[in-house]
């Protein structure tokens, strides 16, 4: 086009590779708007790890999962043996496949951090509320790929786990029994039921959330971070345009990002070298015997990091002759958690400057979480049942009374810059 | 169809009622994965008394060889089976249709046996096992209570007798297995015994992740290598972070 001018012409830079893709691609800007040039916060604390942590893990991921699905036959008849032969016959198969075992229970261990993070600092609140959302959704379709992945090893606890998971959606009133074979395409869980989970696990849920991690760090970048002081660092620029408390992510927080990455390699690979199976918390014991229908495991639990939800999930006693209620339970403590930004009313974000109440609620609740999720490992007797009923009334309360307890909490004044102390 | 539904499922949400597992004190089997005699020992063992009915259908002979440092043609000699080839799996003699009209109960395969059970439960169960006439095999055991399993290691260790107690309860006196007494002796010692079954369940703990020595040792630079990547990152880190006021 003649009279388009080209970006020299506009005093663009054309010199070089860079400059010739930069004509025709926006790599530079992209680069500068979404890491290079975009300033963040610089009291951002040892707390901010977990983000870029998750991206990490994600690729790991993304990266072992390639590789095992080249030797991994998603076939009931096969696919026990072929993981064999993958931690056996396979170069180097064992750690392809101890990565990404022990990358599923780090994924969620990170992602648990990041999102505590949030609570801490009030990151869910205004502007940043999509952003949450996107993160929630992320954590949601997580929680369907591990639940899919988990059945591909095809061991009798994989059989039987996603048997009693597939089982819940049997519970919802007229459409469950027709909704749990749409979901198994069999009577029971069967070689089709691992076929689709497969295409689930490896392409569509890797597909969205790849795609809603864009969403949120685009979401991210577009509000800018929150810090540990939860004040808006926008509100005092510098002459140059960029708050003055902030700092461009390229060098700083590259170099302070992979000095996190160096720190958490050395306590992945440290579990991934020499306790693989985290006794029995990552790798479970029945899960070396192949599925068998015919014959339950000793004791069904789900992996650890779903288990504060299935203690609440059998908290919920049946009555009216069903067991929806329980159901309705665990999938509303998710639920509850999108609503976050809306159900806090206090007048500062961070835990810095709130009142006891709230500082007291929120201790409270990683210890209800932290009890649920042994409750929900252990067999459903006492003291584990009372327990979980307890732990599931406090999940509730914590959310639903948030509204009242923040808002009549006492607060102290948020500073005008952050806080920060030069090393 | 919905109700037999909801009762699956609620049979489900009980874990527990499933399967009554044994509450036997464990011993510990003290294996130590890097002991390769104790491997080289524990292979003879498994091909002498397992594989007879057992087969370990993941596990290759040269892999074996290899691991444990024993010579290919020595491997061939004193373990392989007549007509087996190197590469092959270790597969049982013994068709696995007949083994459950005999046994009532076709013998597991091994290859996972230690990473399912654990080698203390393996331990203890090949240690535990009593006489009990009223049994087909005319053996009980501790760990694993009416097992189809014979004790194939009688003439090693000789038969246990139960040592039996009896408990009243709510008034009624039953008879309770307190512990196993010497019964008919067997050629080797219980000190003896005790250590062919360690150097067997050691052996069955290699079989279950053959790489695991491996693994182990090369973790040890892996660490060390990463503990001087995060100190280099630490100082970068810091050197840049100086402008920062």
């Amino acid at each position: 086009m003649a009279n388009a001018p080209s970006k020299a012409a506009e005093g663009g830079r054309t010199k070089g590779l860079m400059g010739w893709i930069d004509d025709r691609f926006p790599l530079t800007q992209m680069w500068n708007e979404q890491w290079g040039k975009y300033y963040a916060p610089k009291n951002l604390n040892n707390w901010y790890y977990f983000g870029s942590l998750s991206l990490f893990v994600l690729v790991i991921q993304i990266v072992t999962g390639i590789f095992l699905t080249m030797n991994y036959k998603p076939a009931a008849a096969e696919a026990f043996g072929s993981v064999e032969y993958i931690m056996r016959d396979v170069e180097w198969g064992w750690l392809i496949r101890y990565l990404h075992s022990t990358g599923a229970s780090a994924f969620f261990l990170v992602v648990y951090l990041h999102m505590f993070r949030a609570m801490l600092y009030g990151s869910y609140r205004k502007p940043r509320e999509l952003l949450w959302i996107f993160g929630m959704v992320i954590y949601l379709v997580l929680m369907g790929e591990a639940f899919f992945g988990y059945l591909l090893p095809w061991g009798n606890m994989s059989y039987w786990g996603a048997q009693v998971i597939v089982s819940l959606f049997g519970t919802l009133p007229v459409i469950g029994s027709g909704l749990v074979e749409w979901i198994r395409g069999d009577f029971y869980i069967s070689d089709i039921t691992l076929n689709r989970f497969f295409a689930l696990h490896v392409i569509a849920l890797p597909l969205v959330l790849v795609f809603l991690v864009v969403a949120h760090l685009l979401a991210l970048h577009e509000v800018g971070s929150n810090n540990p002081d939860g004040i808006e660092v926008k509100k005092n620029k510098g002459p140059d345009g960029h708050p003055v408390d902030s700092i461009p992510s390229h060098p700083y927080y590259s170099v302070k990002d992979l000095m996190g990455l160096a720190f958490f390699l050395i306590l992945f690979l440290g579990v991934v070298f020499f306790a693989p199976a985290m006794g029995g918390l990552f790798l479970e014991p029945p899960n070396f015997e192949p599925a068998n229908p015919m014959q339950t495991p000793a004791h069904i639990a789900p992996v650890w990091y779903f288990t504060p939800f299935y203690a609440m999930l059998r908290a919920v006693p049946a009555f009216m002759g069903t067991q929806v209620w329980g159901v309705l339970v665990m999938g509303g403590a998710i639920v509850l958690l999108f609503f976050l930004p809306w159900l806090d009313r206090s007048p500062v974000k961070s835990i810095r400057y709130r009142g006891p109440i709230y500082k007291v609620a929120l201790a409270l609740f990683v210890v209800d979480f932290i009890v649920l999720g042994y409750c929900g490992l252990k067999p459903a007797v006492e003291p584990f049942k009372t327990l979980s009923v307890i732990g599931t009334i406090y999940y509730f309360a914590f959310f639903l009374l948030m509204p009242w307890y923040t808002r009549i909490d006492s607060y102290k004044p948020e500073p005008q810059r952050v806080t920060y102390h030069a090393h | 169809m919905l109700t037999k539904k909801i009762v699956l499922l609620a049979a489900l949400l009980a874990p527990g009622a499933a399967l009554a597992a044994s509450t036997a004190h464990l011993d510990d089997a003290g294996t130590d994965i890097h002991n390769s005699a104790s491997l080289q020992r524990g292979a003879r063992n498994f091909v002498e008394y397992c594989l007879g009915c057992h087969s370990a259908q993941y596990v290759r002979w040269n892999r074996i060889a290899a691991d444990l440092g024993i010579a290919e043609d020595e491997l061939e000699k004193h373990l392989m089976p007549a007509g087996a080839k190197p590469f092959d799996t270790l597969v049982s003699a013994m068709p696995a249709a007949q083994a459950k009209e005999w046994f009532g109960n076709a013998p597991p395969d091994l290859s996972l046996i230690a990473r399912s059970r654990g080698n203390d439960y393996l331990y203890t169960f090949l240690r535990t096992f009593y006489a009990d006439p009223a049994r087909p095999t005319g053996v009980n055991n501790l760990v694993l209570p009416n097992t189809a399993m014979p004790h194939v290691l009688a003439g090693l260790q000789g038969v246990k007798a139960p040592k039996i107690e009896l408990v009243t309860h709510n008034g009624k006196t039953e008879g309770h297995i307190a512990g196993l007494v010497e019964g008919t002796p067997g050629q080797l010692s219980e000190a003896e015994y005790d250590e062919f079954v360690r150097d067997t369940v050691n052996f069955l703990d290699y079989m279950g992740e053959p790489i695991k020595a491996k693994r182990q040792k090369m973790g040890v630079w892996v660490v060390l290598f990463l503990l001087v990547f995060w100190l280099l990152t630490y100082f970068l880190k810091k050197e840049y972070w100086k402008d920062v006021r």
